[in-house]
């Protein structure tokens, strides 16, 4: 059995929030630069090479590279010969998204209530996604989530009969009908099977994978280009202004489900999709 | 791509009318903020027969909400929020005077309507470019709603604040024309 202190999970999620916020992965770095070699709208070629300064700036100056640095959603991995020491896991969870936004001139966009809609003046609560898995170690991925782009994903529960056209066809009107609203060139999560929660769950993890990378089996691969070249024939474009540069990449997620249904669920994350990962070794006890 | 056009605020119906869909902007002098929070105060204080907190007539709202100033900044990050939450209280704003927008994304039928129909422009800013915009914004002032936080209204002076028209006073929308032009479905 190892150990960890509340503290060391405090100081590395208020660090991660703060580098997820100010620092674009290299990964949709490069994926501007090859999108620059193909766009033919200049309009669209003009907001790729905006978005390039944006994040360089956000990076040299430490700034936040957009003002909706997002809901703090956090995927936890704790082994289960670790243990947590010092006070509680959530808790110091939210501690160090409270710190992180606070030191880190991030803004707080967490509303107490959905009806109500008063600011917690903090943005905790953070949404956490725990799993536990074999070993000793923490892996905590911080996925900050903006709304411009949350707010235009859905989940349709189609008939096994829609197969898998009929799954494809849904997530490319999904991806139609956010036009430019969600800040393309947009990465486009897509979970499929499961439960109605499970495939909304398998969407969001699709898009803290890296840009570029594909489903390591090769028939999801294989839709996913599809999905990408049937995305970027809608003539969005950069910012919606029109092109051929839609999404960056298409995330597919699979997971076993019931012979009745084929939930498919779709999670737009706008050119800032941010996510950090750090891994936390436990100490002997 | 069209040229560069520099304004003044205010945008009066006679600047606003020389400008066309895709036009590139760059806007410079008085703009206020407003987003969701804003905007449904603004509306109900319409509603109740009071002043708003400055005068829309032939001014321009800039929908967004800041990240906080660090020491040395005159404002955060500050790119546009999406404009479509603003659907339902445009159009009173607009009936007043209104003659500018700055946000990103679609709008409704209805604000397209009334932009017609009394003369006003919609500007898009680069979604999720806000460490880059917020060194086109020269001071910033919260002059109403403080209790908002970052949802407050602000009086923003701007220097060459790049914007691009998506829809001009004819309801011309860059939205539908650039879609159309490269779509292959």
């Amino acid at each position: 059995m190892k150990e960890i202190t509340v503290e060391e999970i405090i100081s590395a999620v208020e660090n991660l929030c703060i580098e997820a916020n100010y620092n674009l992965g290299s990964d949709i770095m490069v994926g501007f630069q090859q999108a620059l070699k193909v766009e033919r709208s200049p309009l669209g070629q003009e907001v790729l090479e905006r978005l390039i300064e944006n994040a360089e700036i956000a990076k040299e100056e430490r700034v936040p590279m957009c003002q909706d640095t997002g809901m703090a959603v956090l995927f936890v991995s704790i082994g289960q010969d670790l243990h947590v020491v010092g006070g509680g896991l959530t808790e110091a969870i939210n501690e160090g998204v409270r710190r992180g936004y606070d030191k880190g001139y991030l803004r707080k966009s967490v509303v107490k209530d959905p009806f109500d809609r008063v600011n917690t003046g903090d943005n905790t609560p953070a949404v956490i996604h725990y799993d536990i898995v074999p070993g000793d170690e923490l892996r905590l991925i911080a996925a900050p989530k903006g709304f411009g782009s949350e707010n235009m994903g859905g989940l349709k529960m189609c008939k096994p009969s829609e197969g898998l056209e009929g799954a494809m066809q849904f997530v490319v009107d999904t991806v139609d009908r956010a036009g430019g609203n969600p800040c393309p060139p947009i990465i486009v999560g897509v979970g499929v099977g499961g439960t109605m929660e499970k495939a909304t769950f398998l969407a969001k993890k699709g898009l803290l994978r890296e840009v570029g990378k594909h489903n390591s089996e090769e028939r999801l691969a294989k839709i996913e280009e599809e999905l990408l070249d049937r995305i970027n024939g809608l003539g969005i474009g950069p910012q919606g202004f029109g092109g051929v540069t839609t999404a960056l990449a298409v995330n597919l997620e699979v997971y076993p489900t019931h012979i009745a249904g084929m939930p498919v669920a779709v999670n737009i994350g706008c050119h800032a999709t941010r996510h950090k990962e750090i891994v936390l070794q436990g100490r002997d006890a | 791509m069209n040229g560069i056009i520099r304004i003044e605020a205010p945008l009066t119906q006679e600047k606003l009318r020389f400008l066309k869909v895709g036009d590139n902007v760059l806007i410079n002098g008085v703009i206020y903020t407003g987003r969701d929070a804003a905007h449904k105060k603004m509306v109900e204080s319409l509603e109740r027969g009071e002043e708003l907190p400055f005068d829309v007539q032939d001014q321009i709202i800039y929908f967004v909400g800041p990240t906080p100033a660090k020491e040395g900044q005159v404002i955060g990050s500050a790119g546009p929020t999406t404009s479509g939450r603003m659907d339902a209280y445009s159009p009173k704003l607009i009936s007043r005077g209104l003659t500018g927008m700055i946000g990103k994304g679609l709008r409704s039928p209805e604000v397209i309507e009334a932009m017609k129909k009394h003369g006003a422009i919609y500007f898009g800013a680069i979604g999720g470019a806000g460490a880059l915009i917020a060194k086109r914004i020269v001071s910033a002032e919260v002059i109403a709603y403080p209790e908002l936080g970052p949802e407050a209204v602000r009086r923003l002076v701007v220097k060459d604040f790049p914007v691009m028209v998506i829809i001009d006073h004819e309801g011309n929308n860059l939205y539908d024309l650039g879609k159309a032009q490269y779509r292959r479905v």
